[in-house]
């Protein structure tokens, strides 16, 4: 099997993991020998048509696998077409791509392949390599597998920017149906490790070890979790482990699919919602108990879940722009962080009217209901809200008969 | 009327000094001409200024602001700029925070496109691979918006100090030799090279990486925009790579394989414990432990730990955070402030038994922090369950309780810390480990108290409390 061959099979392999971050490392770059940089934002270089960006190589080494995860393409049973690169082979793509200003760097994971600690020995010797042998200073973010030794994982902190292990499913009744070889215990305690060594790195003179921390990713609508579960779930994980990243996927469907999975299109929606809500959950002060709660304890697919807080917390409202602190401005429905600060600073110097507000680059129509202002002032019927809200709820009546 | 002449379209350094000048003569801005000298018009209509007759200080915001603005594809940049200046030094101090001022707002949209445009250029541009006489360099062709060439010149320096290379744009043109960085005319597509070898590769990982079960063209496009395909060799593969996206998922729901036989999963359900079960047998069953509600929010259960002859047996409120984390007992800064009293007390914590009420961490997300929550009392029964294995196995001489969850879950009732504390107190006789029990205070106590005095004194009467422990355990080994 040639490389291009075994490239095409390996980043297939590797597509169903949604984590694209290049961002939040030490700063590098390569005046003093080696090659690539790293500069805090990271850079997305592509865009594939399904919207997710391109930012890191990322790929398997081998997508021959132990497991029988049922949502995953590599697992045990499937007849997937196997293959496996080389160290070398790795090291070469991931320079000759960076060296065309094609990537960012790489995001290297792997099929469980004889024990894990073999596994995590092959993926830390691909960014021992770049790192040490060809000084790459561009970003590695590895796949860490639960249950390596604490010698191959302050290996692959020493070098990798980024380390993650994906918890997959919400819970580990969820496991037990679809990765009956996981344990959401296991992979809890290899978090919790990577904390203490992330943390105990941030002391100086302590030895490196993942600059740009930790992340995760878990499967949406492939088990029967509802998004009350999956954001407790966050909740918990980024106060636990310091996660810098919580990452959802909409389970699609997959070649030589499970038959035990639901085989229908991806809950795209879903995740979508669900990225909103983790969004409020960590910049907008809001609590997971907020946001969905529904009777299903899912978010409405019809309207972004700020908007269905403040539909079902209308005595919170009208704010006036003026006036209205901080923590309260984040929770209207159209103001995000960047506008909200910019309204705290353009109020320093005049009292805020409408067409302050349109200069400042705001939807109108999204925030005027919501908002008072030195020229405005709704009204609880006004028809500004109703009009902004009613279609919606009406789609989701319907949704509920059809 | 004064007409400027910057000598070309990021001229910094000349329309900073132009406008020094002006300032410092009080030419307002509506009398004031600015042009960039055309290729073959060198030496324009100049107006000549008095060299400036005061100091302009400028806000820093201001001139990062300006830095940017400048390589705007706009050519009533200047014109705004100097208006933003003028306007700062006739006394508008504050002009930069009046977001919602005209100037202010056209600086701000032209600042961010020139940012987007940078962003973009550090994103789409890809070098091509030309070898000539065994030496290998890189050449790129980009077409910005703006005019950012020299500023971003500088990044891809960082990026590729080890290379040689071009970067080729209509308008300008930046080299890199390794050591110095150099500018040329613009330039033209033609004078790129193809495809290079690796090309072909991209567009293969391109096409891979693409889930046609998630087609999101929208969201592709805000990003990446048709007008930069053209010079993206991966952008070839995308009308395809759409066109057949519905297929290929249909493809995948129509045809599910069967379940494989399922493998054995792993047990989860805790056994029944005989009586006398060893430690280390507990230890292990305790892995499983859902005895109480707490397991599902921390990582693991923090057994006690120590040898099994221990005289003496700590026992704490709960697990806290670290301990969480690491799985052992007595290791966060309640922890270390105990080392510290132990060894002071004489006591050294390797011949004690340290074990804890309850032993899973309780408690309340918030953001990056875990709120500690203290155990309530059916939390504190449920985990008797263990700790009544530990002390039998154990039998300490001495069972020192540290604050009320741990009084209470061995005297079985409420107790008050700060009138019982530093006595013996014999143990409940149904209670089969003999000995004595000692309260006192926590550690964390001494941690969460506010003023200093109070910190010395209250940690001298625990120091107390645990050389009283040490005695109780050398008259009764004295005594037998």
């Amino acid at each position: 099997m040639d490389l291009l061959d075994k490239l095409a099979i390996l980043a297939d392999a590797a597509k169903y993991d949604a984590s694209c971050a290049s961002s939040g490392t030490e700063k590098r770059n390569s005046l003093s020998g080696g090659i690539g940089s790293t500069e805090g934002m990271g850079i997305c270089h592509a865009y594939a048509p399904d919207g997710r960006c391109i930012s890191l190589l990322k790929i398997l080494l081998t997508n021959a696998c132990v497991y029988e995860c049922l949502y995953c393409i590599n697992r045990r049973s499937s007849n997937v077409q196997r293959a496996r690169f080389t160290v070398a082979e790795v090291v070469q793509l991931t320079l000759g791509f960076y060296r065309r200003n094609c990537i960012e760097g790489l995001f290297l994971s792997s099929g469980i392949i004889r024990s894990p600690d073999y596994t995590m020995e092959q993926l830390v010797e691909v960014a021992r390599v770049l790192r040490e042998d060809h000084g790459f200073r561009g970003y590695i973010h590895l796949k860490t597998i639960p249950d390596a030794s604490p010698e191959l994982m302050a290996a692959a902190g020493r070098h990798a920017d980024r380390l993650s292990i994906n918890v997959e499913l919400p819970s580990q009744a969820g496991l037990d149906a679809f990765a009956p070889e996981k344990s959401l215990p296991d992979i809890r305690r290899s978090m919790a490790r990577m904390r203490l060594r992330i943390d105990a790195a941030k002391d100086r003179g302590a030895p490196r070890f993942a600059p740009a921390g930790q992340s995760t990713q878990v499967i949406v609508g492939a088990d029967a979790s509802n998004d009350r579960e999956i954001l407790a779930m966050s909740t918990n994980l980024y106060a636990s482990y310091g996660l810098k990243r919580v990452y959802y996927s909409a389970f699609s469907p997959i070649p030589d699919a499970n038959s035990a999975l639901p085989p229908r299109a991806a809950p795209l929606l879903r995740e979508h919602r669900l990225y909103q809500a983790d969004w409020l959950l960590r910049f907008y002060g809001f609590a997971d108990h907020e946001l969905a709660t529904g009777v299903d304890g899912n978010m409405p697919l019809d309207m972004d879940p700020k908007l269905a807080w403040a539909l079902a917390n209308r005595a919170e409202f009208p704010m006036d722009v003026n006036t209205a602190p901080r923590e309260q401005l984040l929770r209207v429905p159209g103001l995000g962080v960047k506008s909200v600060d910019r309204i705290l600073i353009a109020r320093r110097h005049r009292r805020l009217r409408l067409d302050d507000l349109s200069r400042l680059r705001l939807s109108l129509g999204k925030v005027t209901p919501f908002l008072i202002t030195a020229d405005h002032t709704p009204r609880l019927s006004d028809s500004q809200l109703l009009s902004a809200s009613l279609p919606r709820l009406k789609s989701q009546q319907m949704s509920l008969f059809a | 009327m004064a007409g400027i002449v910057l000598e070309h379209e990021v001229d910094w350094k000349g329309f900073r000094t132009a406008a020094r000048a002006l300032v410092s003569a009080e030419i307002p801005p509506a009398d004031i001409v600015w042009s960039v000298c055309a290729e073959d018009d060198l030496f324009g209509a100049v107006t000549s200024l008095p060299p400036p007759t005061l100091e302009l200080r400028l806000p820093r915001a201001l001139v990062t602001l300006a830095e940017t603005v400048i390589q705007a594809h706009a050519p009533a940049r200047f014109a705004l700029l100097y208006r933003l200046i003028w306007r700062t030094a006739q006394g508008e101090r504050y002009l930069l925070e009046q977001i919602t001022d005209p100037d202010v707002d056209r600086a701000r949209r032209l600042a961010q496109s020139v940012r987007r445009d940078t962003h973009k250029m550090r994103a789409f541009l890809r070098f091509r691979e030309v070898t000539t006489d065994g030496a290998t360099s890189h050449v790129a062709w980009f077409e910005p918006q703006h005019y950012i060439v020299e500023a971003n010149a500088d990044f891809f320096v960082r990026c590729f100090a080890g290379m040689t290379w071009s970067i080729l744009t209509p308008y300008r043109s930046a080299h890199w030799d390794g050591t110095a960085l150099s500018f040329t005319a613009g330039a033209s597509p033609k004078d790129v090279p193809d495809d290079d070898h690796l090309a072909e590769y991209w567009q293969v990982y391109f096409s891979a990486i693409f889930n046609p079960a998630r087609l999101k063209i929208g969201a592709m496009l805000s990003e990446m925009p048709r007008k930069y395909w053209k010079n993206l060799p991966e952008a070839a593969a995308i009308p395809e790579l759409i066109a057949s996206a519905a297929a290929r998922t249909q493809a995948m729901i129509d045809t599910p394989t069967l379940s494989p036989p399922r493998p054995t999963k792993r047990s989860h359900r805790p056994l029944p414990l005989p009586d006398q079960s060893s430690l280390a047998e507990a230890r292990a069953e305790a892995t499983q432990c859902r005895r109480c509600p707490l397991w599902a929010s921390a990582t693991q259960i923090v057994f006690g730990e120590g040898p099994t002859d221990a005289a003496i047996m700590l026992i704490g409120e709960q697990a806290g955070d670290q301990e969480d984390l690491a799985g052992r007992p007595f290791i966060g800064p309640a922890g270390q402030l105990l080392d510290r009293a132990l060894q002071e007390a004489g006591l050294d914590r390797r011949q004690l038994y340290v074990t804890n009420a309850v032993k899973h961490f309780k408690f309340t997300p918030r953001g990056k922090r875990r709120l500690h929550q203290s155990p309530d009392a059916s939390e504190i029964a449920a985990c008797r369950w263990w700790l009544d294995i530990e002390r039998a196995n154990v039998a300490p001489a001495v069972t020192v309780l540290l604050g009320g969850s741990a009084g209470r879950a061995v005297l079985g009732r409420p107790v008050a810390v700060l009138r019982e504390r530093g006595r013996p107190m014999p143990l409940p006789t149904e209670q089969r480990p003999q000995g004595v029990a000692l309260l006192t205070v926590h550690p964390s106590f001494l941690l969460r108290l506010p003023d200093e005095s109070a910190k010395i004194r209250e940690y001298a009467a625990f120091v107390a409390d645990l050389r009283t422990a040490a005695t109780l355990v050398n008259n009764r080994s004295a005594a037998t």
